[in-house]
């Protein structure tokens, strides 16, 4: 299950993630629908793109621009989070989609919390996979902490004082 | 001063909602104190040696007699009956429970106050100039700006997981008064050749472990493009700002590593997708912002009082007040004053309910009912008729709030230290005590004159020991706290980070240490010379080879059981404080 659109959802897309050992080159790519990580894409893009249901994912020290000339070849791109305090995952998507303009789905995963839906969100992710061991519905309450924002991000290209007449009083 | 609209008390009413529930999930285990340590921290919540503290934001230190009221209430209801204004001119309480910390917040939402991003790996509240809009020497008001900044930063979505934290200030006049040049971003509002307003950008500036002075980045930005500029500057800090060492983390590290050239292209490359796009700055928002600090409704007054003038010549006590805590004001026949909090016996900084809610009455009394805090830990009631000079210093020396020592010996900034701090190496607290005592003759302090002295507990810093004309540092040796020395740091105009003077000291051994560095500075002194300025003319030696040349006596008071070390092999050495105004 993951959260989609806002939804709680059913998903059949599986990450793949180099063990211990796995090289880039030589690691064997499941079939079905994979979220491959960037440096396999780049090793077996060759075969990877005969196939018609490929995802990648960027690790948080990768930069958005490695996907520049590729970005329509996935069905979905997945940034992960290797802890939740690591906010490089939020500038990567603003890149991806103010930047690049990448407009499929955007997931996040990893170390996914609902107390950071709010701000990924703003981002421009529209899936998330929490962490297993929390509960999804709760995580998905996340999403609606707020109702309006002051700044400008890829949900709301303008800041507040360009969307609203400001300054009415209480 | 700045008025929420029903946009900014919605968004607030949101945040005190959103810590409630999180603050709930963390009290039922849901979430594990790893997940809710940085929640709490972005809502301004420490857990420190005895209690949680909570640090309230006062947008660059700017405060109304009602919100004053409001800490008064805290500090009763909540705490044990006293705040502590701190260096980034906010105030913070030190002995809260979790479970009231929505409630606080709730109480402070209704006077248009929050505790947001005054800690954690984010955008920090903003700092700026205390004597901001009444400034002689001021260029361009910097307050709209800096309520600007303060609302794109407030729960900017890309920035709430930096590598470290980020901290600005601002300044709008001639003499920085700010310490923009020890910042993270430091911003000075000028105007160009053709009268046009913008910003000289500093970055990369800060204190800590590794103190650097910030580099310009930008000689001047358009204040329309603003909010961009800085923007990338963040950005590419977010993306290339070191996570793998917290030591290194802050983004002096990054602009040394990268080189500012190298920076400069970066900041300048991500700029280009953003410059003139709509977070452009408009002339409506500017205006709209800048409408909530007009001047207030100045009278038209005579240059000088006859009474103020005739107690100048009469009584030292209040000449002395005023040659130290009065100041220019931009509009003839009113001032600026300085409110100490920084009386001999009161730990620096700290104010009682009772003088919280004297300020909010000398406020709406003498100022236009509001208020600054400053980075000296100070109060300020910047529009002051100099016919009420008499009147307030009267009223202020009943509150304990008329010490005459602004920018004197005994003015310390101190952080609260081993007594509260978890991170502290030192205790600070009893030691600006000790100081204050061996030094609590006024006459031998105004004939020293100016000088800066800063104390901080640990290498973060938050007594700005770098830039204090003496420095003190508190260092953990074996778990035993020490005390190292500097000299010749300096904020404002002619920043300049302090050098450590040799080995360091034990508690007791410190008021004898700064007596010696006084002695040299009295011996070399050229007339109405500064402390700093002797120190910058001769030289560090003549003070090192002074303190150094006989052994330094430990002062027995200081040796005896009520200001037992600080050892941690052996625990704290008591439950509570025992320097604070309440016990």
């Amino acid at each position: 299950m993951i959260i989609k659109n806002k939804s709680i959802v059913n998903d059949d897309w599986n990450v793949l993630r180099l063990g211990e050992g796995d090289s880039p080159e030589s690691v064997d790519v499941p079939s079905g629908k994979i979220i491959v990580p960037l440096t396999v894409w780049q090793a077996q893009r060759e075969t990877l793109q005969q196939r018609s249901e490929v995802g990648v994912w960027l690790a948080s020290d990768q930069r958005a621009e490695e996907l520049q000339n590729d970005l329509a070849m996935f069905s979905v791109i997945a940034v992960d989070f290797p802890r939740f305090g690591d906010g490089r995952g939020y500038s990567l998507a603003y890149h991806l989609r103010t930047r690049l303009n990448y407009h499929g789905e955007l997931r996040a995963i990893g170390d996914v919390l609902r107390d950071q839906l709010f701000y990924m969100q703003r981002v421009g992710f529209d899936s998330f996979a929490p962490r297993a061991d929390k509960d999804i519905h709760e995580a998905l309450k996340g999403l609606s902490d707020f109702s309006l924002n002051y700044q400008a991000s890829v949900d709301q290209p303008s800041p507040l004082f360009r969307r609203v007449q400001r300054g009415n009083e209480l | 001063m700045y008025r929420y609209d029903t946009f900014d008390q919605q968004i607030t009413a949101e945040r005190v909602a959103q810590f409630r529930d999180q603050v709930r999930r963390r009290l039922s285990g849901e979430l594990t104190e790893d997940e809710f340590r940085i929640l709490r921290l972005q809502n301004g919540l420490y857990m420190q040696i005895h209690a949680y503290m909570l640090r309230i934001a006062v947008p660059y230190g700017l405060v109304s007699a009602a919100q004053m009221r409001m800490f008064a209430h805290i500090a009763r209801k909540y705490d044990r009956g006293y705040g502590h204004f701190t260096t980034r001119q906010n105030i913070q309480f030190n002995w809260l429970k979790l479970q009231d910390a929505p409630d606080i917040l709730a109480d402070l939402a209704t006077v248009e106050m929050h505790a947001n991003q005054t800690s954690g790996n984010c955008i920090r509240n903003i700092t700026s100039d205390e004597f901001a809009g009444v400034a002689q020497d001021e260029i361009v008001d910097p307050r709209p700006y800096a309520e600007i900044l303060r609302q794109w930063s407030t729960f900017h979505p890309e920035f709430a997981y930096l590598p470290r934290k980020f901290k600005f200030a601002i300044t709008g006049a001639t003499e920085d008064r700010a310490a923009i040049a020890v910042h993270d971003i430091g911003l000075s509002v000028i105007k160009n050749a053709h009268g046009e307003v913008g910003f000289r950008v500093l970055v990369g500036g800060g204190l800590g472990r590794t103190p650097v002075i910030g580099t310009e980045i930008c000689d001047f930005v358009p204040w329309q493009h603003i909010i961009t500029y800085v923007e990338s500057i963040v950005r590419v800090y977010n993306e290339y700002g070191r996570r793998d060492n917290i030591y290194k983390a802050r983004i002096k590290i990054l602009v040394k590593a990268l080189g500012i050239e190298e920076f400069r292209r970066q900041v300048e490359a991500d700029w280009q997708f953003t410059k003139n796009g709509p977070c452009t700055i408009t002339q409506a928002e500017l205006d709209r912002v800048a409408t909530c600090f007009t001047a207030p409704a100045y009278q038209t007054l005579p240059k000088e009082d006859a009474a103020v003038a005739a107690l100048l010549r009469d009584n030292k006590a209040f000449a002395n007040w005023v040659k130290r805590n009065v100041k220019s004001h931009k509009i003839q026949g009113y001032a600026a004053v300085v409110l100490s909090m920084k009386k001999t016996g009161m730990a620096p900084g700290d104010a009682t309910t009772e003088q919280l809610e004297a300020a909010a009455e000398l406020a709406e009394r003498f100022s236009f009912g509001e208020l600054r805090i400053t980075h000296m830990q100070n109060l300020v009631l910047a529009d002051v008729k100099q016919s009420d000079l008499i009147e307030l210093w009267e009223t202020a020396k009943s509150l304990g709030m008329a010490t005459p020592n602004a920018g004197l010996l005994t003015d310390i900034i101190c952080c609260p230290g081993g007594d509260f701090c978890t991170l502290a190496n030192a205790r600070s607290i009893p030691l600006a005590k000790a100081i204050a005592e061996r030094f609590d003759n006024i006459d031998f302090q105004h004939d020293i004159g100016e000088i800066e002295l800063n104390m901080s507990g640990c290498i973060n810093a938050c007594g700005h020991h770098h830039i204090g004309h003496i420095g003190i540092l508190g260092v953990d040796k074996e778990g035993v706290e020490w005390n190292q020395v500097s000299i010749g740091g300096a904020q404002g105009n002619t920043a300049s980070l302090g050098k450590v003077i040799g080995r360091a000291f034990s508690f007791a051994q410190i008021p004898e240490v700064i007596a010696r560095l006084l002695e040299v500075y009295v011996r070399e002194r050229f007339e109405d010379e500064r402390f700093i300025d002797t120190v910058r003319r001769i030289g560090a030696e003549p003070f090192k080879e002074y303190v150094y040349a006989t052994p330094v006596a430990e002062d027995p008071k200081l040796a005896g059981a009520e200001y037992a070390l600080l050892d941690k092999n052996k625990g704290t050495p008591y439950d509570t404080p025992f320097y604070s105004p309440r016990f």
